[in-house]
């Protein structure tokens, strides 16, 4: 009898040759090799984790980030705390008085203009409240100054209003799910939150917007990209690499200069007009408007994603040999049926690898939506671009962002479900 | 023409020719019958037009002159898909997203045919083939074998009159194919199927046929059942082509009946039947098989024209030895002879005298 049955009927661990148990010298010698492959991928792992889980993780904290008041204006908040915004009434002068003091502190440290900007994106009109009293707020005298409920007043009147108080209230918290609000259309009103007036909602209608584009985007590149892929992966070898050259160019060409040369196709007086006109389909004073619209975008965004459909689609069917369409005639199937019954449902992994792609690059696309895309015709990041580079919101940029990597992560999911995503088949 | 069309021809190619490239002929004048119900094999050496025949029946090529018929009607221009002719892959091309029931039925639900009795053909087709367990697995779920055997059910299930088979056990091991060959031809013959089978391997030509027809260089070089094929070659690429073959070469010095007699190039003499020679004077390549060489006394012909050998080496390989000798400055000759208890082994370096019988022996082109 060996050793290792009589542990196992005694129920004891198997050992090894030199008496410790098998399972902890099997991971023993594991540990190395798993070390060896750590090391092998440590500098990309570094690399990915500062320039894409560190941004993302920042990006998702700014999104509710919201300290800035809590440590512009530490006594207000203290004092405001106390304050029943619903009853009508302005806050108590003891209020008033911590917020003179806190806006001298801030002037002296020029810190006043911060939070005036912070609080404006909620209640427009507030920056400037904060501006022209911080002017003077450096030369307050803390102790004869008062009553400070009417000093302040008397600099300006935002202070007498009461919407004011309650935004400063509101966004006191250290963190906040105002931007999120914000980025849906919603806004903290008297009754907690509620829809912005109908004028005023943008973001649900520019993501909707950018969600059926895409769509639209990555239905044209499949019925575009599919014959193609098609002809790649049948025609003989030399023929096929010509055509390779040419699904392969627009990667060789500056992205700024195929969306131009769609601006000189596409504009008013430009050459498909031109053309429209002189061979007398369109009237000369009828010409179409093709550029600076979601059509201009959506034709510019499939001629610039093809590639990326055709290229998973190509790698599938190569795959594909051709006596399975043989097979199915030979048993009786007519050219399509053989086509939909047997080869299509085999390039459903490179449709779908293609799908997936060309729909998350289109979702997060910006500059050629940018520059043809007109007012109809932008998506949802062009106004992220907008918060972080010019308006400086960064936390609603942040939450817009959030927004649309969970839509993301949620398709994705919902294509796992429903494809499976190890039918992805990339090459 | 008329003549091959009217032996009852079910599967008939009149003077067909091929090329792809529009330089090269890859199939020559190619004229053949099959019968109904007969199991033709085409045997040949790689490239020499044996799956394109096999694709201008099937109709995914098309001749580029000649006629094919299929129960006398001319097909070529019939699309493959309403031929009916059932066809067996050399790599199954089993349909990978499909159960192997679902393979089954495809046949039939093009053809429209209903559930149940979709249903119920199935179920038969896989017990034909001893596979009924497994309707619900994936082909790539099976071993090679019993692809083979799905993909033979399938090209079977529509009950075509005419089955092609390209290969179809190339991917086998020996013992499987052996099993398979042997399951194959009990089908086709239960069945009474036309089948069409091509392979290079000449085994399982010979062992399954009742025709085989042997290619090369895009000509049927011989057309006979596989005793004749083996016994009575009638040129000299059948006769290498078709198992192990011996040949010596020199020129026909007199003809006397069915019998000739051969000067060899080193002077010796030695008597044979003329198959592709008819006058005296002719360069002829002799053919004989290992198995037919005499060399103990006693059986040796008296009178016959016999040749000096020298052992060259001796072989044994289980149930025969097999012998190198050197005959007429070839020592490349081989003779085989059964391990019996009386039977001599012959020891390298011995001075042997060598003969046969003239009909065992072929005279053919040169
Ligand atoms: N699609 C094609 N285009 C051009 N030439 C071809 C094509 N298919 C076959 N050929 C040529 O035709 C000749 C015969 O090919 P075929 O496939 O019929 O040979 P085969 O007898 O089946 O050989 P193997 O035993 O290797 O399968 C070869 O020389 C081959 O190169
Ligand atoms: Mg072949």
């Amino acid at each position: 009898m060996s050793d290792a049955t009589t542990d196992a009927a005694t129920g004891g661990p198997v050992l090894a040759a030199d008496g410790t148990p098998l399972k902890r010298s099997l991971a023993r010698a594991l540990r190395r090799q798993k070390w060896r492959a750590l090391m092998l991928i440590a500098p990309l792992l570094t690399f990915i984790l500062l320039t894409f889980i560190l941004p993302v993780a920042d990006m998702l904290f700014r999104s509710v980030e919201n300290s800035i008041v809590e440590e512009t204006l530490p006594r207000t908040v203290v004092a405001l705390a106390d304050w029943d915004a619903d009853s009508g009434e302005l806050p108590s002068e003891a209020v008033f008085a911590a917020m003179a003091a806190d806006l001298k502190e801030a002037a002296t440290a020029k810190t006043h203009t911060k939070v005036g900007g912070r609080l404006n994106y909620e209640s427009p009109g507030i920056s400037s409240l904060f501006r022209k009293t911080g002017r003077k707020a450096k030369k307050f005298d803390l102790e004869a100054g008062g009553p400070w409920k009417e000093a302040l007043i008397d600099i300006n009147d935002g202070w007498g209003e009461h919407e004011n108080w309650r935004t400063i209230l509101t966004y006191s918290s250290t963190y906040t799910a105002g931007y999120y609000l914000n980025a849906i259309d919603m806004q903290v009103g008297t009754n907690g939150a509620e829809m912005r007036p109908e004028d005023e909602r943008i973001y649900m209608k520019l993501l909707k917007r950018t969600l059926w584009m895409s769509c639209l985007i990555t239905f044209a590149c499949i019925a575009l990209g599919y014959p193609v892929a098609w002809l790649l992966a049948n025609l003989p070898m030399r023929t096929a690499n010509v055509l390779m050259i040419l699904v392969l160019l627009p990667f060789w060409t500056s992205l700024l200069v195929r969306t131009s040369a769609w601006k000189i196709l596409l504009q008013q007086q430009g050459v498909i007009n031109d053309v429209l006109v002189w061979i007398g389909l369109v009237a000369d004073e009828n010409r179409l408007v093709m550029i600076n619209n979601q059509f201009g975008t959506i034709v510019a965004m499939t001629h610039i994603l093809l590639p990326f459909m055709i290229l998973p689609m190509y790698s599938v069917m190569q795959t594909i040999p051709p006596t399975y369409l043989r097979a199915a005639k030979s048993l009786g199937a007519t050219n399509w049926t053989a086509f939909w019954r047997v080869y299509f449902p085999q390039t459903i992994p490179g449709i779908g690898a293609g799908s997936i792609l060309v729909f998350i690059l289109a979702i997060g696309y910006y500059i050629t939506p940018a520059l043809v895309g007109g007012t109809k015709g932008t998506f949802i990041s062009n106004e992220i671009a907008r918060h972080i580079s010019s308006s400086l919101n960064w936390g609603l940029g942040a939450a817009l962002g959030a927004i649309l990597l969970v839509v993301v992560l949620g398709l994705y999911w919902a294509y796992d479900k429903i494809v499976g995503i190890d039918n992805v088949k990339l090459g | 023409m008329a003549e091959t069309a009217s032996n009852d021809g079910f599967v008939v190619f009149d003077r067909v020719q091929k090329s792809y490239d529009g330089v090269n002929l890859v199939v020559k004048d190619l004229n053949l019958s099959v019968g109904r119900g007969e199991f033709l094999t085409m045997l040949g050496p790689s490239g020499s037009g044996k799956t394109t025949c096999l694709m201008m029946l099937a109709g995914f090529e098309t001749a580029t002159h000649g006629d094919i018929l299929l129960g006398g009607n001319p097909i070529n221009n019939i699309p493959p898909h309403k031929r009916g002719i059932g066809m067996v892959f050399q790599n199954y091309a089993l349909f990978p997203h499909m159960t192997v029931a679902e393979n089954l039925a495809f046949p039939l639900e093009v053809r429209k045919m209903g559930k149940s009795v979709r249903e119920e053909k199935v179920k038969r087709a896989l017990d034909m083939v001893q596979m009924g367990e497994f309707g619900g697995r994936r082909p790539a779920q099976l071993s090679g074998g019993q692809q083979q055997r799905i993909a033979l059910a399938r090209a079977l299930v529509f009950e075509p009159e005419l089955v092609l088979m390209d290969e179809p056990l190339g991917a086998l091991d020996k013992q499987l194919r052996e099993h398979m060959q042997f399951e194959i031809t009990r089908l086709a013959h239960e069945l009474g199927i036309t089948t069409v089978y091509v392979t290079h391997d000449q085994t399982e030509a010979l062992t399954m046929s009742d025709n085989v027809a042997v290619f090369d260089d895009g000509r049927i070089q011989q057309l006979a059942p596989p005793a004749d094929l083996y016994e009575k070659p009638e040129n000299s690429f059948v006769a290498q082509f078709i198992g192990e073959n011996n040949t010596l070469e020199g020129v026909v010095t007199e003809m006397k009946g069915d019998i000739c007699t051969v000067q060899l190039d080193d002077g010796e003499i030695l008597d044979a039947t003329p198959v592709n020679v008819s006058k005296v004077g002719e360069r002829t390549k002799v053919s004989i098989r290992p198995e037919r060489v005499e060399f103990s006394k006693d059986r040796l012909q008296e009178g016959a024209h016999l040749l000096k050998a020298e052992v060259k080496e001796f072989i044994y390989m289980g149930d025969v030895f097999r012998t190198r000798l050197k005959v007429a400055g070839n020592d490349e000759f081989v003779i085989k002879s059964r391990n019996a208890p009386d039977q001599v082994r012959l020891e390298p370096g011995n001075q042997i005298e060598i003969g046969w019988l003239p009909e065992d022996c072929r005279a053919l082109d040169a």
